[in-house]
């Protein structure tokens, strides 16, 4: 109980994973704090997603441990977890394509409260929950959008939708994978707005290739290059970096190709 | 004004999703056709109980297969376990009381269904039809091989069973059959309805569309399936046990693979993930098979062959994806 | 030969004799599912057809028997094509629900054709003299025909492993087995594999009718009733792995025969339990990848 008023969000140690001969993790350690605003930036197959995996518990590690509030989690299964206050996006959307945003958002918000779990309709406690979601959905200028089937929104929105089922869970940790990959450059102010208001309470490590992005919302970061963390530091220690600006920024100029 | 458009779709959203849980008056139809039925043809009453098990038993499939998309060829195990709970209740314990039948029906093929889904619902693809197409010969196998309780292949012929309530005795027009089969199914209809539109419910349906999600937003997922599985396993025992009743025997084809198969199609045909199209599935592959077969049975399992592949190449959703469809045209095209 | 010997060596050889009829059917399923994913329960329908077809050749047109099974793998070859490609194409990225329902109405109009025009009753055909008799090992006697099918398996056996190992388009179709993206990415026609495979495996399973023909009799519920095996088959074999589906092959082939030796009546059970702990050990199969 104390410990979890002083230890931090979330705590990552010696963590890593082999898929046969090949290391995808090696040894990471991280920390993050309440509150905290972490970027998580390297080259493209360095194990970022993968590391993600770990933590939420989609990949079992081969070694180390992950630790939510002080305690250890490392054993629990993905769902557990998420209970326990971990929220992710997805790189690549992972909604339900056929509800509405609205029935997206309740799904998320049902598991939270445990409505999940009610097996006959009640009218007043779904109205609460209905309610709740469309809060959600409203602070993300969503709720125009509530009775969309997500299949039928455009991509940028759908990438809404991924935060506000993450958001719905109400997490401590916040997990966001690329949240604007994918979206034409014109309408990805409208996530990153989302993402640097999102509760200060939120620790939040977020993937992210755009520099300007990644070095207006961290205040720290870490750099993994083959699985490994290179080093990590506040944004003006990793810009000031020699070590980064040749693996990571130097290669920046010819990225998108 | 931002606020009032706000209040608007806050109202509008809770009526949409109430709308899942507020019964439609075309609800009433089915009950309506099945009352009718029943002063209409009074001398095809036995025929219309079958017609009335099926559809327990194709809505039973609806809840793990339409739902929450669990992919079986083995759902006859459970009618089957249904089916021979009250038969060997009847014949070898004389326990011929029709409810509590059903309620051991319903029990056994529950736990068997738990049973089984702990392990089989670990499985996905291939691996999941060929486990379910298996338990339900082994069961089967089983009853061949203690033929002397079961009954072997020729089963349990000439049951009888105590009256209805202890009054409606069973009689020769099959009316009290009839009627007996569409309260009991009345009442799982509403069961599953309840079950369906709940949070519950809600949660199945999103296993089906993205089950990689539901696990990262905290949902059980395993348990969720376990506790549909279970529920639509006793279903499908009151079906068999329905069944039992209506005919008064039990063979040991309840377990053939044309069973599973029928029942598959009668869902697929209705509509999958609506409830009724289980109902009205049963009624069209019924009638069908009763005025196709009568010209021969090679007939009949062509017309089932070409129906299933018209269905899943033009009409995916069903009967009533069709009605559906015809309903949104006639209002104008509107989504 | 003392008694317990004897009933080994006859489960060991007609366990044999049946395993590669299991594996003669089920390798070209094996594979296109491995390849495809496709869900294809109207396999055993193709088998059946084979089957049918080599009875009518031989009895009606006086086509020797061996003439009539290699006629009935290049007609069933050609029309499994034919299926291929406007029935089957449609489906190939749709839900595992809807091939199973394309498959299981193919299934249900071959049962319904094959009843229209043989009946239900058991058909066989008249072996050749060359192979109705009984061959003397010594210490003694093999049925001639079983001698003549396990030959048949093993010689298939040798040239898909040479064809599957030893030549490009084998090693095209591990690959694209393995991971199709990566195949399609590096400029193999999947679709064109996936046609190619599907019309030999239909054709082999076409060879596994007409083989089954004197050992099981053909009836129009053979390609439901002996689907499941084929099915256990490829499943416990692992997808679309050649090694797997003979190891699977040969140990449910064996299993089911000593069931039947040993447990008369009980023996059925065998081979589903047999199976059904394999696939609770391994998931994917014998030789099947996680």
């Amino acid at each position: 109980m104390i410990a979890s008023m002083t230890a931090p969000a979330l705590e990552i140690r010696g963590l890593a994973r082999n898929f046969g001969a090949l290391a995808v993790a090696r040894h990471i350690d991280l920390v993050l704090e309440r509150g905290a605003r972490h970027a998580l930036i390297g080259p493209n197959g360095a194990g970022k997603t993968t590391l993600v995996n770990l933590i939420t518990g989609v990949l079992k590690p081969s070694a180390g441990r992950v630790l939510l509030d002080g305690d250890d989690v490392t054993g629990l299964p993905q769902a557990a977890r998420a209970r326990r206050g971990i929220a992710r996006t997805f790189q690549i959307n992972q909604l339900f394509r056929g509800l509405t945003v609205l029935e997206n958002v309740c799904l998320a918000v049902a598991e939270r409260t445990g409505a999940a779990r009610r097996m006959f309709p009640s009218v007043r406690r779904d109205a609460a929950m209905i309610d709740e979601a469309l809060a959600q959905l409203d602070g993300l200028r969503l709720a125009g959008d509530a009775l969309v089937p997500v299949r039928e929104l455009p991509y940028g929105r759908q990438r809404l939708v991924e935060i506000a089922l993450a958001l719905a869970q109400r997490p401590r940790v916040l997990l966001l994978d690329e949240p604007a990959a994918g979206v034409p450059s014109a309408e990805s102010h409208l996530i990153l707005d989302v993402v640097a208001s999102l509760d200060p309470d939120i620790a939040v490590l977020i993937i992210e290739h755009d520099m300007d992005v990644v070095f207006r919302f961290a205040r720290r970061i870490s750099v993994l290059v083959a699985g490994a963390v290179m080093t990590e530091g506040t944004p003006e220690e990793i810009r000031a970096d020699p070590r980064v600006r040749a693996v990571y920024l130097g290669e920046s100029g010819d990225r998108h190709g | 004004m931002a606020a009032t458009d706000e209040i608007a779709v806050a109202a509008r959203a809770r009526r949409f999703l109430a709308a899942h849980a507020r019964l439609r008056p075309t609800e009433a139809l089915p009950w309506l056709v099945a009352v009718a039925a029943f002063f209409v043809f009074p001398d095809r009453l036995t025929f219309g109980s079958q017609v009335l098990v099926m559809a327990l038993f194709a809505l039973s499939l609806d809840l793990v297969l339409g739902y929450a998309g669990i992919l079986t060829l083995g759902h006859a195990a459970f009618f089957g376990i249904g089916a021979y709970t009250v038969g060997l209740l009847a014949a070898r314990l004389d326990w011929t009381e029709p409810l509590t039948g059903l309620l051991a029906a319903a029990t056994c093929a529950g736990f068997a269904g738990a049973l089984s889904g702990v392990v089989l619902l670990r499985y996905r693809g291939l691996t999941l039809l060929v486990l379910t197409l298996s338990t339900t010969f082994i069961l089967q196998e089983f009853g061949n091989v203690f033929d002397r309780v079961t009954g072997g292949y020729d089963g349990l012929p000439g049951l009888s069973f105590s009256p209805v309530l202890g009054v409606f005795d069973y009689d020769l027009f099959g009316r009290t059959a009839y009627l007996y089969a569409l309260a009991v199914l009345f009442v799982c209809f509403c069961l599953a309805r309840a079950i369906v539109v709940s949070p519950f419910g809600r949660s199945l349906v999103g296993i089906r569309e993205n089950t990689a999600r539901m696990h990262s937003i905290g949902a059980p997922v395993h348990g969720r399936l376990l506790v549909a599985y279970t529920v639509s396993a006793a279903l499908a025992g009151v079906a068999g046990a329905l069944h039992a009743h209506t005919n008064a025997f039990v063979t040991l084809s309840v377990f053939d693979f044309e069973n599973s198969a029928g029942v598959l199609v009668m869902l697929i045909l209705g509509g999958t993930g609506r409830l009724y199209g289980a109902f009205w599935g049963a009624v069209v592959y019924m009638v069908l098979q009763d005025s196709l077969a009568k010209f021969s049975p090679a007939f009949w399992q062509a017309g089932v062959g070409l129906l299933l592949i018209v269905t899943v190449l033009f009409a995916r959703a069903g009967i009533l994806g069709l009605v559906e469809a015809a309903g949104r045209r006639l209002r104008g095209g509107g989504p | 030969m003392p008694p317990l010997a004897n009933i080994v060596v006859s489960i060991l050889f007609d366990g044999l004799a049946y395993a590669m009829v299991l594996f003669i059917v089920s390798v070209g399923l094996s594979v296109t599912m491995g390849l495809m994913g496709f869900v294809n329960l109207a396999h055993g329908a193709f088998a059946m057809a084979g089957g049918y077809l080599t009875v009518s050749l031989t009895r009606s047109m006086g086509v020797p028997f061996l003439g009539a099974l290699v006629i009935a793998v290049i007609a069933i070859a050609a029309v499994s094509v034919v299926f291929e490609r406007t029935l089957y194409r449609r489906l190939y990225r749709a839900s595992e629900l809807d091939q199973v329902l394309l498959t299981i109405g193919l299934t249900f109009l071959a049962i319904a054709a094959f009843t229209w025009v043989y009946g239900p009753v058991p058909q066989s055909v008249r072996l050749p003299d060359y192979l109705a008799g009984q061959i003397d090992a010594g210490f003694r006697t093999f049925p001639t025909y079983r001698v003549f099918i396990i030959a048949v398996g093993l010689a298939l056996v040798t040239v898909l492993w040479f064809a599957f190992e030893r030549t490009l388009l084998g090693a095209k179709i591990r690959a694209a087995v393995d991971n199709r993206r990566m195949a399609q990415s590096v400029g193999i026609d999947v679709d064109r594999l996936f046609t190619l495979t599907f019309a030999v495996g239909s054709g082999l399973a076409a060879l596994g009718g007409g083989l089954a023909l004197q050992l099981f009799g053909m009836t129009p519920s053979f390609a439901v009733v002996y689907l499941v095996f084929f099915l256990l088959v490829v499943a416990v074999g692992g997808l679309g792995s050649l090694k797997g589906t003979l190891a699977a092959a040969l140990v449910l082939g064996i299993c089911d025969t000593a069931g039947k030796y040993l447990f008369a009546g009980a023996g059925g059970f065998i081979i589903y339990a047999v199976a059904i702990a394999i696939l609770l050990a391994r998931p994917a199969g014998l030789h099947g990848r996680d």
